[in-house]
């Protein structure tokens, strides 16, 4: 084991395949990235690009009907996670990795009391007892800016709004300190001012902890204020990936550039079309042949209908890849 | 309970002009509490059977043969004598014993093979399924003839038995509850955070089907009363001199013409516990549904 690896997370060549009595789909399709100590890594994509199956895949909670397979390899701390055994693995959930929800009516448990939740936690991986358990999800509750967090234990995730409830399963998550931190698209069920708490509440825990996060998203201006770096998906393939000032700055790959044109902007006078990408999200059973995008892309050619781009450095130190055949030239990246 | 709450601020935006209806929706009312009330009563009687002063249920009398109701004799005697208040009370017992023991182990095994089906779908689910089918498609009332006949009838068997053919409706309702909290997100949240299968379906899953599963084993109740009643009727529940509800139909019919209050009074006794049951159990499904609230 090798704990003195510079990255937290390593994931390489990850493949996620489920078998459907349509056929094989590969929701995550060969895709490699690593994720420093305290990093955030920001994942955005269409739905359906296998952004959360990805995340699932990480910690390990895909459907348990046996249908997906796993290959590849996710290290986490030098460790192969996908070597472990279940009772392995369900240690390092919720202790080391931890992962919030898109939607806070359902990812809390409707008949069981706040506390109750929280209290579990504690006790399956820190063997709190009730008192000591009580005290901590008091001080957990507060963390998270719940006022009056002693009655909040009380109570029920009905009696809570959107937001608190939010703010109830991060404080559950973060509940052990993990040192990584999973979010699928956590802010996407929340009205926008409600959005900016959640992040900055985020960003905050994350600071205090030294916490590396991944944050899945569709919402680009998320992705361009509360990440480091950002990886972009298409078709379970990861087609971009870069520093977030750099993936904004001068984008490489056609996808990006037109998820970022696509994303409506104040300064636009009312009624401005948006510019939505044409065609639809590649059929996952048939996905086409060579470039995934290639059906919807305005520059594609022969190359990019027979053969796959794999991906490839864009700048002299390595930290800027992208895959395609026809790549966005520095200086023609913004309208 | 969230539904309650929910429920409230939905069916007060819409109804601005009648103040009313989300009031009665919360109001449990007569039609709950009188049937609360009569099954208390039947329930208490049946219990405390031995330590009221009754007539004995099976000693026979022949001085007071086929009497009509009076003041010594509540509800008269029957053609042997016997005192049909006594047999009512004793028959009660038959009746509460088998359609309260019989619903729970249904429900006790249903709620097992319907929370694995629907939680691990699969070859599990397949599996199950097909075996709930399989009992579904016999007859449920040749299999009782069949075993009631050959192995005779004893309490036991009939609580074993008519609870073994409730097994795939409670399969059926916990698979399908199973499915929807299965989906939900606390499901993944708790495996997330390193819960076992178990721990998931015993802590997260569970609470959520329980509640209604109990209200469904309620409507069960009635249902095997009633089915008690036939194979009591036909002979194939507990033997005579023993009294049950069905038994006692069944010793009325011959005299229907001339003594019709020996089958009508346990009928009635049994047509007013089943329908009390049934107004309960449908009062608390209507307030628990969660199909209205958001959840």
């Amino acid at each position: 084991m090798t704990k003195a690896s510079t990255a937290l997370l390593e994931v390489t060549h990850l493949v996620t395949q489920f078998h459907t009595p349509h056929g094989m789909v590969r929701a995550v399709d060969g895709v490699s990235f690593s994720v420093q100590r305290g990093q955030t890594l920001g994942i955005v994509g269409e739905s359906g690009s296998g952004k959360s199956v990805l995340a699932r895949t990480i910690i390990g909670i895909l459907a348990n009907d046996g249908s997906p397979t796993t290959t590849g390899g996710i290290a986490f701390e030098g460790r192969d996670l996908l070597k472990l055994s279940e009772p392995e693995m369900r240690d390092v959930r919720g202790k080391d990795i931890a992962m919030v929800f898109q939607d806070p009516t359902s990812s809390l448990n409707p008949v069981k009391r706040i506390g109750a939740q929280i209290g579990e936690v504690l006790t399956r991986h820190l063997g709190l007892r009730c008192r000591a358990a009580e005290a901590r999800s008091v001080e957990l509750l507060a963390s998270v800016g719940i006022p009056l967090p002693a009655e909040r234990l009380h109570q029920y995730p009905h009696q809570l709004s959107g937001g608190m409830r939010q703010r109830v399963a991060i404080a559950i998550a973060i509940a052990c300190e993990p040192k990584l931190l999973i979010a699928d698209e956590p802010t996407t069920a929340l009205d926008v001012t409600i959005q900016a708490q959640i992040l900055d509440l985020l960003r905050r825990l994350q600071r205090a902890h030294n916490m590396a996060m991944i944050l899945i998203s569709h919402d680009l201006g998320v992705v361009a204020e509360h990440t480091d770096v950002v990886a972009v998906m298409y078709g379970g393939q990861m087609v971009e990936r870069a520093s977030t000032r750099s993936l904004f700055h001068s984008c490489r790959m056609p996808y990006t550039q037109a998820l970022i044109r696509s994303a409506p902007s104040l300064p636009d006078p009312p009624h401005t079309r948006l510019r939505a990408i044409s065609g639809r999200p590649p059929d996952m059973l048939h996905p086409p042949i060579g470039c995934r995008f290639n059906p919807r892309c305005d520059r594609a050619t022969d190359v990019c209908r027979a053969d796959q781009p794999a991906l490839s450095p864009s700048d002299a130190d390595g930290a800027h890849l992208y895959a395609c055949w026809h790549p966005v030239g520095a200086g023609e990246v913004l309208p | 309970m969230s539904t309650a709450a929910d429920g409230q601020a939905q069916a007060t935006a819409p109804a601005s002009g009648a103040a009313s209806p989300p009031l009665a929706r919360h109001r449990l009312g007569p039609r709950f509490w009188i049937p609360i009330g009569w099954t208390t009563m039947v329930v208490v009687l049946a219990a405390t059977a031995n330590l009221l002063p009754l007539h004995s249920p099976i000693e026979t009398d022949f001085t007071v043969i086929s009497n009509w109701p009076d003041a010594t004799h509540w509800f008269g005697t029957d053609q042997l004598g016997r005192d049909i208040f006594s047999r009512s009370v004793f028959g009660a017992r038959i009746s509460l014993i088998v359609g309260l023991l019989a619903p729970a182990f249904g429900l006790g095994v249903g709620i097992f093979l319907g929370m694995a089906a629907g939680y691990f779908r699969g070859r599990t689910e397949s599996i199950i399924v097909a075996a709930m089918d399989a009992i579904m498609a016999f007859p449920g009332i040749l299999i009782a003839l069949a075993v009631t006949a050959y192995v005779g009838a004893n309490i036991a068997i009939l609580i074993f038995l008519l609870g073994f053919l409730t097994i795939p409706a409670f399969m059926r309702v916990a698979r399908a509850n199973t499915l929807v909290f299965g989906q939900r997100e606390f499901v993944l949240a708790a495996r997330a955070m390193g819960a076992t299968h178990r721990r998931v379906l015993a802590l997260e899953i569970l609470p959520n089907v329980a509640i209604p599963m109990l209200i469904y084993a309620l409507l069960m109740v009635s249902r095997i009363i009633v089915t008690e009643g036939v194979l009591s009727f036909l002979g194939l529940s507990v033997p005579p001199p023993q009294p049950t509800w069905g038994n006692m139909i069944a010793d009325g019919q011959a005299d229907l013409a001339t003594l019709p209050y020996i089958p009508f009074i346990p009928s009635a006794l049994m047509f007013l516990t089943v329908l009390s049951i049934n107004l309960i159990g449908e009062r608390l499904r209507a307030r628990t549904d969660f199909r209205g609230g958001a959840l």
